[in-house]
């Protein structure tokens, strides 16, 4: 059982962890989609999603954590959804109609969910006092 | 209006025992009592969407600080320009009292709605031809704008996070 890497901690919470990760996704997303609808909104989805992978990263360890921070998918999905929000931002100030309503939380969900993950990896597992402990 | 005393109450307490606490995990627990307070707050004044995102935000804030804080020691200096210190928080408290004393003058009643801002969003979506829904204009052509810039500051600190901790970053 020790395949996914010694760090982290035991098997209980591990597949515990494991089983719960896609519902507090799918949570996230939900709420993110009814923003304009029911209470909620696409910061507060992006932060339930992020919350879900730190769950995850807590659980396993941080090689997991930080083979995620350094692949190039994390980073071109952020920036991608960053430009497309901009460019639907441009469109609108230019007087364009545009029915965005699902791209503009689609996008935020994306770029907050993402972004404080990574900066919860940097500010965690990076600092001095970690890295000493090692 | 005894609940948001109460719990104003609660919040200032709180915050209280987080300065004066000698443990640093007590005094990020009654932090995190604090932001709790404050989601109440949110809920029991109607304003449940602020309350989702208080609460989620306060979650995510905690677990950074109980990961982050712990062992570590804080350096605390005591010595040193304490009069030119002294004068400065003076005159900076005396200053943000002058301020809030200003603004606070020009609020309403609490809990009358303060119809200013919002009056002029319904009324120019109403006046626009082929708008049909207001909800959906002042989404597109206010929050979308609001939107932006809540993403801008977002995603300029993501690029100097990456930035810092890329991989085989220059020493």
């Amino acid at each position: 059982m020790k395949k996914s890497g010694e760090k982290g901690m035991s098997v209980i919470v591990k597949t515990v962890s494991r089983l719960t990760l896609g519902f507090i996704l799918l949570y996230g997303i939900y709420i993110a989609l009814n923003g304009h609808r029911a209470t909620g909104g696409a910061f507060a989805g992006g932060v339930i999603a992020a919350l879900s992978f730190i769950h995850i990263m807590l659980a396993f360890g941080k090689e997991v954590a930080l083979r995620k921070l350094h692949s190039h998918v994390m980073r071109m999905t952020i920036s991608g959804a960053a430009i497309v929000f901009l460019v639907i931002s441009a469109a609108v100030f230019a007087g364009m109609k545009i029915h965005a309503e699902t791209l503009i939380p689609v996008s935020e969900t994306l770029v907050v969910s993402g972004g404080l993950f990574a900066i919860f990896v940097a500010l965690v597992l990076l600092s001095k006092t970690d890295r000493d402990a090692e | 209006m005894l609940e948001v005393q109460v719990l104003i109450v609660f919040m200032i307490l709180s915050a209280l025992i987080a300065v004066q606490a000698k443990d640093l995990v007590s005094s990020v627990v009654a932090i995190g009592a604090v932001g709790i307070g404050l989601s109440m707050t949110f809920l029991v004044l109607k304003a449940p969407d602020l309350a989702i995102t208080q609460l989620v935000v306060e979650i995510l804030s905690l677990i950074m600080l109980v990961r982050a804080t712990i062992r570590r020691d804080l350096p605390f200096s005591t010595s040193g320009r304490w009069l030119f210190n002294t004068i400065g928080t003076t005159i900076f408290i005396a200053a943000f009292l002058v301020v809030a004393i200003l603004a606070l003058k020009d609020l309403g009643a609490f809990g009358a709605p303060g119809m200013k801002v919002s009056k002029y969003y319904l009324d120019w979506a109403a006046s626009r031809p082929g708008n049909e829904n207001v909800v959906a204009v002042i989404m597109g052509k206010f929050r979308a704008i609001d939107t932006l810039g809540e993403m801008t500051v977002l995603f300029a600190s993501i690029v100097g996070v990456l930035a810092v901790a890329r991989k085989n970053a220059k020493e």
